[in-house]
């Protein structure tokens, strides 16, 4: 055991149970997974992931390289990092991590905060920070990444002090302190995510803040020699936070090897905790450590010499390598906020230079490495190679990246920071190569003899640690992913066993199968009653826009291709919409229900799309208009009762309204009452039947359902979802946008020229007369009757005029919507074709998988053309 | 990125729908322009790095379309 008999910040009065690779450990609360394995001598924690080389505790921190562990599904977690909890379970990495396909039962949430200022870090800098903007009452927020606030002050007895500041922070109403918690990314006007620990999940934190001060201290970094990666090779300032932090003496006879001041004090506290300081050897003063030696097991000894080269070697034994190179500014954030960087000579390191607005740089990030003890720094990277191979000396421990693989990229002609990184992975690790960034720099100014300023470092980007996909998702997962939206009646439809299908953000019925009927059967079976009976559907999800003010006539013979001057009042018009291009955007029916007073609706997909752009013309072109728009799709519940004898249905409901064909005709409007439900009905139709939609406040929606229902019963009403929707309207030949239409199709190219007013400009009109769009080989509307009534055309199935030929075969067209019909006993289809309207009775081929699908070009109407029955 | 909707205060991108270029009028009389003018007014748009004066509209707000200034490569954003 490598536990000292006292000191530290463990609490040695309550042990913990661990397994480490199946062997059980004992450690402390307090500890982490690192410090117990240390404690326990365990040495090597992973294997390398390139060349499987045993690999131990590096750091002492978020920066570790080498000691990766596995914890149940989590693949990739640091020692370091890892808080102990009884019972914990961990496995050393050998190379990769293990990624489960267990689901993530973690538990995760967001949360949305705003501040004056937050503070990253929670060292001396980040509290003293915090200490004076929550003085001015301003609400702060300090963030830390470990399990109790102190930084670097923790592993360096300075526990009076950050008592005394922590109680006083505390102290203040509008502080709040996390700990656990890492900013990982900061974004413009000063966003900042930081992902929580939790027990068993986590907490994203999206924090605006007015100003950002990053105290996010430094880390040390290396220094570059022959075979620096044993297990036993550490941090000088880890080894130090070892002994003071944890309690834990890191080997028990150890040499230092350093360019700089902060090593003195780490000495002084080894040596007090009882480690044997064998050799302390400083560039400095001319030496250094040129190679090292040992096992399986890590470092044995090392062997030291000058820096000049020939001078006399020694060897010592030691199984503690204590390595310090100097510091590097966390400066992640700071330049993922666009902050510039410079390099300073005298410091040797890159610091801040221009921050960005409102970002503000405290304390060892900001430079100021006085509190690290840095003192005189002889800015040193690489030790030479003793004339061989480049290749034991590591430059990035977790990417098995060499000095060799760095001349390598070099020697390609390689001279950027970023290509190099590219070519040897360099700082791609889940570290993200915190402890080698810099140091490749280095190494690559050293070959090239450049200064490292120039060389520069690579761009930091989010997220500055690995995130799970979990955090970033919180609860929105399964039926949290987005809203669903459901109607009025949707309640019915599932006790009624619908089968759903998905439109945008709606749960919309696609058929009512009964009994053991397949998809086929039950549309074949809705169609039917709807052709022949009555059949009702669930139209509640139509998009439905307000229109109000006297320009309202104005403003829709404006938006719409046709002219809605002549509609009278009680009465509703297809209207057809066009972009700035002249393609058609969306459809719907117009109804005029007072004066100033109309209703649009839409398609139930375009609703907010239709809404966004009328509002968009009307306050930026047409701002003289005095018209109102408001979204109503939801305050409106829409009953579709279709069918040659839905009259009957209606006049059982509205007992009192006159129904006949002339006194209610196709296209007028009525107010009714029903059971006490307010109704409104309207003769429209999109499946060709005569048809009824009644429409109520969404409240009763249910209810009307619910009495259509039982007035139809004695008729067999049948319910249908949208599947026999399409193919009804589709027999008729009613487009749907975003079907038949791509955003490259006019009303003309429609066959639909009859919608298009020539009497009143509207939006897309001067389109409609380009060279392109008045094209005559462009492709338009057409029927298709598969020559074999059975097969089925797949929509999107592409068109030719050859059933085979030379590969590539010209394509001419391609299938919109295709059914099977039961009104016509036979497949069908609707398509665009070039030239469609030349080739009516012609035949065109789908070549799909193996076989051709011919098919004779049609009008696309396909039943009851003259609309008698519609009028009915 | 943080948009000032001049009705509501500074509000976060998201419920915000972007509007394109605010300096592309539409011809005060479609009909008596040649097709390139036409053209020009449908297809071509601005792409500038730098500052760009454009529309976004507050659909999960107020609904009101509004213009201001964005420098494309900063996001830093001042009224029109």
């Amino acid at each position: 055991m490598s536990r000292l008999a006292a000191g530290g910040r463990i609490d040695r009065t309550r042990p913990i149970r661990l397994t480490f690779n199946g062997t059980p450990y004992r450690g402390y609360e307090g500890d982490t997974l690192a410090s117990a394995l240390l404690a326990n001598d365990v040495r090597v924690v992973a294997r390398s992931v390139t060349y499987g080389r045993p690999r131990g505790v590096f750091s002492a921190g978020i920066e570790e390289p080498n000691a990766l562990v596995q914890v149940g599904n989590d693949t990739m977690l640091r020692a370091t990092q890892v808080e102990l909890v009884d019972g914990l379970e961990a496995i050393g990495l050998n190379g990769r991590g293990r990624l489960s396909a267990e689901p993530d039962t973690g538990r995760y949430d967001k949360v949305y905060a705003y501040c004056e200022v937050l503070v990253i870090g929670g060292g001396r800098a980040g509290i003293t920070a915090a200490l004076e903007a929550s003085q001015s009452g301003d609400r702060v927020i300090l963030v830390d990444e470990q399990v109790e606030l102190g930084g670097r002050l923790l592993g360096a007895g300075w526990n009076d002090w950050l008592e005394t500041s922590l109680t006083a922070l505390r102290s203040q109403p509008d502080v709040r302190l996390l700990t656990r918690a890492t900013a990982f990314g900061q974004y413009d006007q000063n966003l900042v995510l930081v992902a929580q620990r939790r027990v068993d999940g986590g907490r994203l934190w999206q924090v605006r803040a007015k100003r950002v001060v990053i105290a996010t201290g430094a880390h040390e970094r290396p220094l570059i020699f022959a075979n620096n990666d044993r297990p036993g090779i550490m941090l000088a300032g880890a080894a130090r936070t070892y002994v003071n932090r944890y309690g834990v003496a890191p080997g028990k006879r150890a040499v230092i090897f350093t360019n700089n001041g902060s090593t003195d004090a780490g000495a002084a506290d080894l040596k007090r905790a009882g480690i044997i300081v064998e050799a302390i050897v400083d560039v400095r003063a001319g030496d250094a450590v040129v190679d090292t030696g040992g096992d399986e097991e890590g470092l044995r000894s090392v062997v030291i010499a000058p820096l000049t080269g020939n001078g006399p070697r020694r060897e010592v034994e030691c199984d503690l390598l204590c390595v310090s190179g100097g510091f590097n500014p966390t400066l992640h954030l700071f330049s993922q906020a666009q902050g510039r960087l410079r390099y300073d000579e005298g410091l040797a390191c890159f610091v801040p230079d221009a921050p960005p607005p409102n970002v503000a740089v405290v304390g060892a990030a900001a430079g100021d490495l006085a509190g690290r003890g840095q003192g005189t720094i002889m800015p040193y990277w690489v030790v030479p190679s003793d004339g061989r191979e480049w290749s034991t000396h590591f430059v990035d421990l977790e990417r098995d990246v060499t000095v060799a693989d760095v001349r390598r990229a070099l020697g390609t002609g390689m001279r950027s920071v970023e290509h190099v990184k590219r070519f040897t992975t360099v700082g791609t690790g889940s570290d993200q190569g915190k402890t080698a960034g810099i140091n490749e720099a280095a190494v690559i100014a050293t070959q090239l003899g450049q200064p490292i300023g120039a060389v520069g470092v690579t761009t930091f980007r989010p997220p500055y640690v690995p995130v799970s996909f979990g955090l970033m998702a919180g609860r929105n997962g399964g039926d949290l992913f987005d809203p669903i939206r459901v109607t009025a009646m949707h309640p019915w439809h599932v006790a009624h066993g619908a089968v759903f299908e998905n439109v945008g953000q709606w749960k919309r019925p696609w058929y009512f199968p009964r009994h053991d009927e397949d998809m086929e059967a039950a549309v074949l079976r809705e169609c039917k009653a709807a052709r022949e009976g009555v059949a009702v559907t669930d139209a509640s999800t139509l998009g439905k826009i307000d229109i109000q003010g006297p320009d309202a006539v104005e403003f829709l013979n404006r938006m719409y291709t046709n002219a809605f001057d002549t509609l009278k009042v009680g009465s509703c018009r297809y209207g057809l919409m066009c972009t700035v291009d002249g393609m058609v955007f969306d459809d719907g029916v117009v109804m005029h229900l007072d004066p100033d007073h109309w209703l649009a609706t839409t398609t139930t997909g375009g609703a907010a799309a239709v809404l966004d752009w009328m509002e968009e013309w009307l306050q930026t072109e047409w701002s003289d208009l005095r018209v109102r728009l408001t979204s109503v799709t939801d305050h409106w519940a829409d009953v579709a009762v279709v069918g040659p004898r839905s009259r009957e249905v209606v006049a059982e409901l509205f007992p009192k309204l006159a129904i006949d064909p002339q006194s209610f005709p196709f296209m007028a409007i009525r107010e009714g009452e029903t059971a006490g439900i307010p109704v409104r009905l309207h003769r429209i139709t999109f499946s060709g039947e005569l048809a009824y939609e009644l429409w109520t406040p969404s409240w009763y929606g249910l209810a009307l359902w619910e009495a259509v229902m039982a007035a139809g019963e004695p008729l067999g009403i049948t319910p249908y979802g949208t599947e026999t929707m399409h193919v009804l309207r589709a027999e008729k030949g009613y487009i749907i946008c975003g079907q038949e239409t791509d955003g490259t199709v006019t009303p003309q190219d429609l066959g639909m020229s009859w919608i298009v007013s020539k009497k009143k400009p509207f939006i897309g009109q001067r389109s409609h007369r380009r060279s392109d769009t008045a094209r005559l080989d462009r492709k338009q509307l057409v029927g298709l009757l598969p020559v074999d009534g059975e097969q089925l055309l797949p929509e999107g199935a592409q068109l030719a005029l050859q059933p085979n030929g030379a590969v590539p075969i010209k394509m001419v067209g391609h299938v919109t919507s295709s059914y099977r019909s039961a009104a016509l006993g036979r497949t069908f289809a609707l398509a665009m074709l070039q030239r469609g309207r030349e080739r009516l009775g012609s035949t065109v081929y789908a070549p799909l998988n193996g076989h051709v699908v011919a098919a004779t070009v049609t009008e696309p109407i396909f039943y009851d053309k003259e609309n008698v029955r519609r009028d009915s | 990125m943080l948009i000032p909707c001049p009705w509501c205060g500074e509000r976060e991108e998201i419920e915000f729908k972007y509007g394109g270029s605010a300096e592309v009028n539409y011809p005060r009389d479609p009909e008596a322009v040649d097709d390139a003018t036409w053209a020009r007014f449908v297809f071509f748009r601005p792409n500038p790095k730098g500052k760009m004066t454009e529309r976004w509209v507050h659909t999960a707000g107020c609904r009101r379309w509004f213009t201001v200034v964005r420098d494309t490569a900063t996001h830093d954003i001042t009224p029109a």
